[in-house]
């Protein structure tokens, strides 16, 4: 009897696992096929620049506020952490270089693009599907305006645009909470820290953490507008997709940065 | 106007077979009822007919072109000449009636933005909703919403407009209004109309032509006042079934 059950339960599982593995593969092909349609029709007119400016100035707007508070808090919380360490090490002058070269190369990219992730990615994603179960999708398609050049590469080209802005302003905040962190504790000028955060950074550590966000937004976008854009099964698909844009896109994120920076490290080692 | 004719149209939707194997002919400036039980097809029908839907097989043509073989240019080009009103209204959330009713018009035709304004009046106030003009959809009631969508569907002035079932869930003087709204517009624009509906009052106000569909087949095609008085089982109980009298508490 006993046998029976974990035999039912196991065949369960497996058909469980199959099904995720099967979803899986379904969204990787259907994402692919997605981003091939994106690049087909991004370069060709009519290019939708008031609607591009007008998806920037929305998403940067709502973005801002957390993105404000997240940006100062970094800088300000790692000054905070690291400066006990750096002096027990006898580097505590190297405290506002190593804020910025940590914010500069990987914090402030990542985190912002994170936070970028869930306000954004789920707003695109909610937003396309509900279009798309109300019909409003179907309706631009059948007054011959093409909804995905519309809808889709608009606001895929606004985040992959407007993540590069947002993550530069929290940068700024954040050495500016750093500086504020040091002030405090050591009563250091601004112009020292200046200096100091000047000195340390260089061109290989500002340019290419700068560019992957630029992949970061495109994945946010994408991501978004691929969930949002495909929704199935009413209201419940649309809950669906806003969660699953923010699931998948956070996780690409990460993984993409893996990449860019074995790359980067590549590239300017040499 | 504009001629429709489908041949030999099939869609399935996994193992459901939707549609099977259906061919109709609606000629210039009629306007044909599709009827049917829900699950039967008949919205189906109409998306296969602008290709927002893609049939297994079988060819739709509109004014001779075969649009299931078009390219998307050329498709586009066709679509400019439809009106497709959806059951929901399908306006726009994010625009304001203004903007729901100009942006076909911007966005395909060379008008100015007099010309658009203009047009835009024009088509509300054939449907008498002028005030609602700086409104948008959320602030609209269901009547409201359908009527707005049938301004828009209009305001490029189609040869041909489908219409997914116009007046579901509205009362009966709106549905009435609505359908009236129809046969005027079709008379004034010349259209042909195609009109899938449930509601007997909407279709003996608008129907030259009737369709009823089972099973994904067309179970009858011809005028509405033979389908009405028909013997034929199944659709004597389909087109009796809202007329149902209540007597002793039981209904009959």
């Amino acid at each position: 009897m006993d046998s029976e059950e974990t035999n039912t339960d196991t065949s369960k599982s497996v058909s469980v696992s199959v099904k995720r593995l099967y979803e899986f593969f379904q969204t990787v092909s259907g994402l692919s096929l997605f981003i091939a349609e994106f690049f087909k029709k991004v370069f060709i007119p009519p290019y939708e620049f008031a609607e591009i400016k007008k998806h920037m100035d929305e998403l940067g707007v709502k973005t801002l506020p957390i993105v404000s508070v997240t940006g100062f808090i970094i800088g300000l919380v790692l000054a905070m952490q690291s400066q006990p360490v750096m002096i027990r090490f006898g580097a505590g002058s190297f405290l506002p270089g190593m804020v910025a070269l940590s914010v500069v190369r990987e914090l402030g990219p990542v985190i912002t693009a994170l936070i970028f992730a869930g306000r954004v990615s789920s707003g695109i994603g909610a937003e396309l599907g509900s279009m798309r179960v109300t019909e409003q999708i179907d309706a631009m398609e059948v007054s011959a305006i093409n909804p995905f050049r519309f809808l889709v590469v608009t606001r895929v080209v606004a985040c992959t645009l407007i993540l590069p802005m947002l993550t530069i302003y929290v940068i700024f905040l954040s050495l500016f909470g750093s500086f504020l962190a040091i002030l405090l504790s050591q009563g250091i000028s601004f112009q020292l820290y200046l200096n100091a955060v000047v000195h340390s950074i260089e061109f290989s550590d500002l340019i290419p953490g700068i560019a992957k966000t630029f992949f970061f937004g495109f994945i946010v976008g994408i991501v978004g507008a691929y969930k949002g854009y495909n929704t199935e099964n009413g209201t419940e698909g649309v809950g669906k997709a806003s969660t699953s844009s923010v699931v998948i896109s956070s996780l690409l994120i990460l993984l993409v940065d893996m990449v860019l920076v074995k790359v980067t490290l590549m590239i300017w080692s040499n | 106007m504009a001629e429709v004719e489908v041949r030999n149209l099939s869609k399935t939707f996994g193992d459901t077979v939707v549609l099977d194997n259906i061919s109709l002919k609606i000629n210039e400036g009629e306007n044909v009822v599709v009827f049917g039980r829900s699950g039967t097809g008949k919205s189906v029908l109409i998306k296969c007919i602008v290709r927002l839907l893609e049939p297994d097989s079988g060819e739709v043509f509109i004014e001779g072109q075969n649009i299931l073989s078009l390219s998307e240019n050329k498709l586009n080009e066709v679509r400019k000449q439809i009106g497709f009103l959806f059951q929901s209204a399908a306006l726009y959330d994010s625009m304001s009636v203004r903007e729901n009713l100009s942006f076909p018009l911007i966005r395909n035709f060379n008008f100015t933005a007099k010309e658009v304004e203009t047009k835009v009046k024009s088509a509300l106030e054939k449907v008498s909703l002028e005030e609602a003009i700086d409104k948008m959809p959320a602030e609209l009631s269901g009547g409201m919403k359908k009527r707005i969508g049938l301004a828009r569907t209009i305001i490029t002035e189609p040869k041909l407009i489908l219409y997914d079932e116009p007046t579901t869930g509205l009362d009966p003087i709106t549905t009435k209004e609505i359908s009236q709204l129809i046969v005027e517009l079709q008379k004034d624009l010349k259209t042909t109309s195609i009109v899938v509906t449930h509601d007997l009052i909407c279709a003996k106000i608008i129907a030259s032509h009737a369709v009823v569909l089972k099973d994904g087949r067309i179970k009858y095609e011809g005028n509405l006042e033979n389908l009405v008085s028909t013997s034929d089982p199944f659709l004597k109980d389909f087109f009796t079934s809202d007329m149902l009298e209540v007597k002793n508490g039981s209904v009959k």
